[in-house]
């Protein structure tokens, strides 16, 4: 049983790739112009499609459960908190020219110093390793049922740490916003 | 699928939100920068996940959250520049430059 579904899932490997490289190259395309567009609508509409292609990505790494809380949470909740944002201080709906400062040349210069620093460091460490899943393999069951239990057991206080967190960030948000 | 087209996507996206962290003024587009960024840390920890224990996934949920808690802060911040200032641009605000 275990072979026939490693098997099924060496043959699904060029299908995989090919939509990985269609998702990277939307993805790497729409960043860009979320980083360089002059409107500023349009930058919350690009970030839409590198988030999708983001909980795309997840489920082609078999985390079906976290790709579904990323379209949830960014796709349904954030983007529309941005556009919220943009409304609420009255930002240029059209073209505006005074989106960027003048450090485009530095800018540019530390990211690709970056890009190359751990382009390298990812190449020289991992190779052409593949992608095993031996984590879901081993332990047996759906992934969305191990997420569970770890969630759950192991990470039991961490997550009614992060419940804290986010009332106290929803507290926190109301008191900075309301006009009194 | 090797793991290196993972790591090295999320490095691009990592490197692209730098990029308009540095370049960008207006604190809106600030803030979706940073999403930019810690999305590509969660695709790291995904990727990773397949293959040493799903702890990896449950940091990725750990990193929604308090990205979302994050906007809602960051929004609210802006928010209240706006209201004293008139502007969210972050160029302006230099009251701690000697």
């Amino acid at each position: 049983m275990l072979g026939a579904i490693s098997a099924a899932t060496t043959t699904f490997d060029v299908p995989a790739n090919i939509a990985f490289g269609l998702l990277a190259a939307g993805m790497i395309f729409a960043a860009i112009r979320v980083v360089t567009t002059n409107n500023i609508v349009h930058a919350a509409l690009w970030l839409v499609i590198v988030l999708g292609g983001v909980g795309m990505n997840y489920l082609l790494l078999q985390a079906e459960f976290v790709a579904m809380t990323q379209f949830l949470v960014y796709l349904g909740a954030i983007v529309v908190l941005f556009l919220f944002g943009i409304m609420l201080t009255r930002a240029p709906l059209g073209r505006s020219d005074d989106l960027n400062n003048n450090q485009r040349v530095i800018g540019g210069l530390v990211g690709l110093l970056l890009l190359g620093v751990i382009g390298y460091a990812l190449i020289d460490t991992w190779g052409a390793d593949k992608l095993t899943f031996s984590a879901s393999e081993v332990a047996g069951g759906t992934s969305t049922q191990l997420l569970a239990n770890s969630i759950f057991g192991d990470y039991l206080i961490p997550f009614e740490v992060v419940s804290v967190l986010l009332l106290a960030a929803l507290i926190g948000a109301i008191v900075l916003a309301r006009r009194d | 699928m090797l793991l290196n087209q993972f790591l090295l996507l999320a490095a691009a996206l990592f490197c692209i939100g730098v990029y308009g962290v540095i370049v960008r003024k207006n604190g809106v587009l600030v803030l979706m920068s940073i999403e930019l960024i810690l999305n590509a840390v969660n695709i790291n920890l995904v990727a990773f996940a397949t293959m040493s224990g799903l702890g990896g996934q449950v940091f990725a949920l750990f990193v929604i959250a308090v990205a979302a808690a994050e906007v809602g802060v960051g929004l609210a911040i802006v928010l209240l520049i706006y209201r004293n200032r008139r502007s969210i641009d972050i160029d302006e605000l230099h009251e701690l430059k000697g």
